[in-house]
């Protein structure tokens, strides 16, 4: 009990100085300095409303009024046009139509009007289309247009506000389950720690009504790395969202292991996922206990830092084993099981260093881009089936690993990024939830970076 | 007590006779009918601890509690009302008079889970199992969980019997005259406390000092014993190498190994120990720090159900709980060795399932010292003794010796008292599961601990 109680509490805390800038004399003072201002994030919760505030929705023709009329059903306050002075929860442009960069002037000054009515923690959504290497170079132009606009925004915006982009696939129509879903995704506190990124939305989806607050009512998931934290924090967010959930970690952290699957009552499985039959294990446990298996999470991974020019044997491989060839032997058994077969969800989590590297993590960063690697070519394996396998990349998360790196380097690390603070667990916890969900059926292969928007990598 | 069937002889009139006591496996069968089944689903324990080490400072319910919640989260049962859990520690606090009820209070089970403390000294796991199967064959409860703990680091610490009487009529007196009356009684030699000791209370004998007896007296030779200690550390380390115990253990406190437990050692190493128990047998003294176990912490559960609550959970059943016994020995006055009870508990066992050791596919004679299993061994194999002391027409039998403790024992885990019985069934259920079928019938495995006080119970499981 103890020991959920004090992880419990460490969830809630903001990081000292974003408390101390926050209010009072400490809110005062960073803005006589100019210092940074984080804000106390937007987070989730199953009885928050989607957005504070109402929502704007920019952009003609169909798709901007499929939007709108989605929103309705979902209960939002909707705008067609801003009213000056009435602060927004979120702006939401439409640009599925766009065929020339010229045309993007109308929207984009529509929105940056309105962007001083936004509310704190706010968000802006951009719906476009991706650009293709076929399509006609001013349609690829106005297209990709919008790649800079969303990481500009993103970063000009300030208070916790983001902004993200939802990409559809050609023939994909703006309101499509898919993309409706990575909607919701980006306007509620799910994607606090999300900024400047893009969801793309590769077919239509699923097309029943999804349960918004169960979302996860009835599957099973696996957690691999689940003893404690992001793995713990993904644990307790499928259950949260209604996931029966099997806790696998080594059997040296199977105490810690124990508390959390008591926690959300799920069962621990102890575990070393580098064990050739790891895959078949985790399938007879689930198939024996729960008769089905529906989302992998794969979550456990390791750091073995040195500069290459100092690297060993047993850092190198050992960081290969655990965090990419273990994945890929296990999805292996999973492919090849009829169990796994209809809307499975496989969930990876890479790592923004292996996106924009990282000095002495060549052997790490080449796990986590092989990932990325993995997730995209398994993709079509899962698609004939209905399954979808994405990665969420996390960038600075405090967990007790970050908590050790020495005070100057974290403060730091913790800053650079448009959000101006580190992400919590529950923040890539959240980003997975998101992919594991019915509702993104649609949505395959995408690799997500919680980061805040870190001023490194893409 | 049963007629019994055939004629015993003379010298079978003993009370520790095998027919005095047997019933015939006919009559047994049709007294159990409409007795349902009761399976072990599987076992928890934490790491064992040499004493004053990894858990010096828990107490035995931290141990207990976290035993439970790690079962609880392997097979999922959080929130769960278990039929009954029992359990119980050999040293035990007087403010523990409600151990297992508070730890079940302490763990992820519902709350409305009832819960009792036994005690049989080193047999307490045992009976704890045999005990709730029992209840769990007649139908009283569905599910049970049957555990025990013990910790020699934070064993409880008396005031001495001067001191205690003093403070109680000090408790007593009225008037501040009494009182200081009462006071003025204490002597320095009252203030030293009262620790307790393995020493047996009738004889001031400690266990290891009346092994080396019974050692002695069946002539176990110190080769034999340091043979059966390194066999034991190395099939351990074996198990926990093959990962064998990654559903049977839940690391606690730092620690995913029995700390005792030396996979590198060797017989020069052991051979080099001095005895510290029986040098009052001179060159005859075999037992050594090596060959006996240490004082040691730690804590066990087991998963008891019936076979329809398994079922209805999609839990594993892993085996059965055929039949278990408890006999006892006169130690007292010389007769047979403090913990030589076992050597009459389990021929009695095995006549009355109409079963002999050949019938066994597992032996798991708990390692108290290597001096005990040995004796035992050597007991079962002297024609005397099988006709004078257990009425049989010859020796009773000889085991196969690799069929005996084949993933280690006490000499290489530790010996937390109350919570060996815990480890030795959970392990022969999974042993005994991976086995499967020997020769077209379920593998059988037959437990066997000693206890202080000469007692001993023994069990017999079936794979499933």
């Amino acid at each position: 009990m103890t020991t959920q109680n004090k992880v419990a509490g460490a969830r809630e805390k903001a990081d000292k100085y974003t408390e101390f800038v926050s209010r009072g004399f400490g809110k005062d003072l960073a803005k006589r300095l100019g210092l940074p201002q984080p804000v106390v994030l937007r987070r989730y919760s199953p009885q928050a409303p989607l957005v504070e505030g109402p929502i704007l929705v920019l952009g003609q023709g169909a798709g901007s009024d499929g939007v709108s009329r989605l929103l309705l059903d979902w209960h939002q306050d909707v705008r067609r046009h801003a009213t000056p002075k009435e602060k927004l929860g979120a702006i939401v442009a439409v640009l599925d139509e766009l065929q020339h960069p010229e045309e993007l002037s109308a929207t984009m000054l529509a929105m940056g009007a309105a962007l001083r009515d936004l509310k704190k923690n706010a968000r802006i959504v951009t719906i476009s289309r991706s650009a293709l290497a076929s399509d006609a170079p001013a349609v690829a132009a106005a297209r990709n247009g919008v790649d800079g606009i969303v990481r500009s925004v993103a970063k000009e915006l300030r208070a916790g506000a983001t902004a993200n982009g939802i990409v559809l696939a050609e023939g994909i129509p703006a309101d499509a389950p898919s993309a409706m879903s990575a909607l919701r995704f980006f306007l509620s506190g799910r994607s606090a720690f999300v900024d400047g990124q893009f969801l793309t939305a590769s077919s239509l989806g699923a097309a029943e009504q999804p349960d918004w607050e169960k979302p996860l009512d009835g599957a099973v998931a696996v957690v691999t790395g689940a003893a404690r934290g992001i793995g713990a924090a993904i644990a307790r967010t499928l259950a949260r969202d209604g996931a029966t959930v099997i806790a696998v970690d080594v059997p040296a952290a199977g105490d810690h292991l124990a508390a959390v699957a008591n926690e959300i009552r799920g069962t621990a499985l102890q575990l070393d996922i580098t064990t050739p039959n790891a895959g078949q294990r985790i399938l007879d446990h689930a198939m024996a206990r729960y008769g089905r298996i529906d989302i992998v999470v794969h979550n456990a991974g390791i750091t073995r830092d040195k500069l290459l020019a100092n690297m060993d044997n047993a850092k190198w491989d050992s960081v290969i084993a655990v965090n990419i060839a273990s994945q890929l032997r296990m999805n292996e058994a999973f492919l090849a099981s009829p169990n796994f077969a209809k809307n499975s969800r496989i969930i990876s989590v890479a790592s923004t260093s292996g996106i924009a590297g990282n000095r002495g993590q060549s052997n790490y960063a080449a796990s986590k881009a092989g990932v990325i690697g993995m997730v995209r070519a398994t993709a079509p394996l899962l698609a004939e089936k209905g399954g979808t396998v994405n990665a969420v990349a996390p960038g600075f998360i405090e967990t007790d690993m970050t908590a050790k790196i020495p005070f100057a380097t974290r403060e730091i690390a913790r800053r650079l990024n448009s959000l101006q603070q580190g992400g919590r667990p529950i923040d890539v916890a959240e980003a997975i939830a998101f992919f594991a969900q019915p509702a993104a059926a649609g949505v395959t292969a995408n690799v997500l970076r919680v980061c805040g928007q870190n001023l490194v990598g893409q | 007590m049963t007629t019994p069937t055939t004629p015993v002889n003379e010298s079978a009139t003993e009370k520790f006779s095998v027919k005095t006591k047997q019933t015939t496996p006919a009559a047994t069968t049709s007294q159990r009918r409409g007795v349902r089944k009761a399976v072990i689903v599987g076992g928890n324990r934490i790491p064992f601890a040499r004493s004053g080490g990894a858990y010096s400072h828990c107490s035995n319910q931290d141990m207990l509690t976290a035993a439970l919640d790690g079962l609880v989260a392997r097979f999922g049962l959080a929130d769960e009302e278990i039929g009954e859990v029992a359990a119980g520690a050999v040293l035990k606090h007087s403010r523990d008079f409600n151990l297992t009820r508070e730890a079940v209070l302490g763990s992820a089970l519902a709350a409305t889970t009832p819960a009792y403390d036994l005690q049989q000294a080193c047999a307490t796991g045992m009976e704890a199992v045999i005990g709730l199967s029992n209840k769990i064959k007649l139908g009283q409860i569905d599910s049970a969980i049957a555990g025990g703990v013990d910790s020699a680091s934070d064993a409880p610490i008396a005031v001495s019997e001067g001191l205690r009487a003093i403070l109680l009529d000090l408790n007593r007196a009225k008037t501040m005259g009494q009182k200081a009356k009462i006071i003025s009684r204490i002597r320095p030699k009252d203030l030293s406390p009262d620790a307790p000791s393995t020493g047996e209370p009738r004889t001031g004998l400690s266990m290891g000092e009346h092994q080396a007896l019974t050692t002695a007296q069946w002539k176990i030779s110190r080769e034999a014993q340091d043979e059966l200690a390194l066999a034991s550390h190395k099939n351990l380390a074996a198990a926990y190498d093959r990962n064998f115990f990654d559903d049977l253990v839940t690391p606690f406190r730092g620690l995913s190994r029995d700390s005792n437990l030396r996979g590198d050692s060797t017989l020069e190493k052991l051979a080099s120990l001095k005895p510290v128990f029986g040098k009052s047998l001179g060159d005859n003294a075999t037992m050594t720090a090596g060959n006996s176990t240490p004082l040691t912490d730690g804590a066990s559960a087991v998963l008891l159900a019936s076979d329809e609550w398994a079922q209805a959970r999609d839990l594993p059943i892993l085996a059965d709980v055929l039949d278990g016994e408890a006999a006892a020995v006169d130690f007292v006055h010389g007769k047979d060795g403090l913990l030589m009870a076992p050597a009459f508990a389990v021929p009695r066992l095995l006549a009355r399932n109409g079963l002999t050791l050949d019938d066994i596919d597992y032996f798991e004679i708990h390692e108290a010292f290597a001096g005990t299993v040995l004796s035992t061994l050597a007991a079962w194999e002297d024609e005397e003794f099988g006709t004078t002391r257990l009425g049989l027409d010859g020796a009773f039998g000889s085991i196969d010796r690799s069929k005996l403790n084949v993933n280690g024992s006490s000499l290489a885990a530790g010996h937390p008292f109350a919570a060996t019985g815990g480890r030795l069934v959970a392990t022969l259920a999974k042993m005994l599961h991976e086995r499967g079928q020997v020769d077209g019938r379920p593998a059988r495995g037959l437990i066997s601990v000693c206890a202080a006080g000469g007692q001993g119970v023994v069990a017999i499981l079936e794979a499933r």
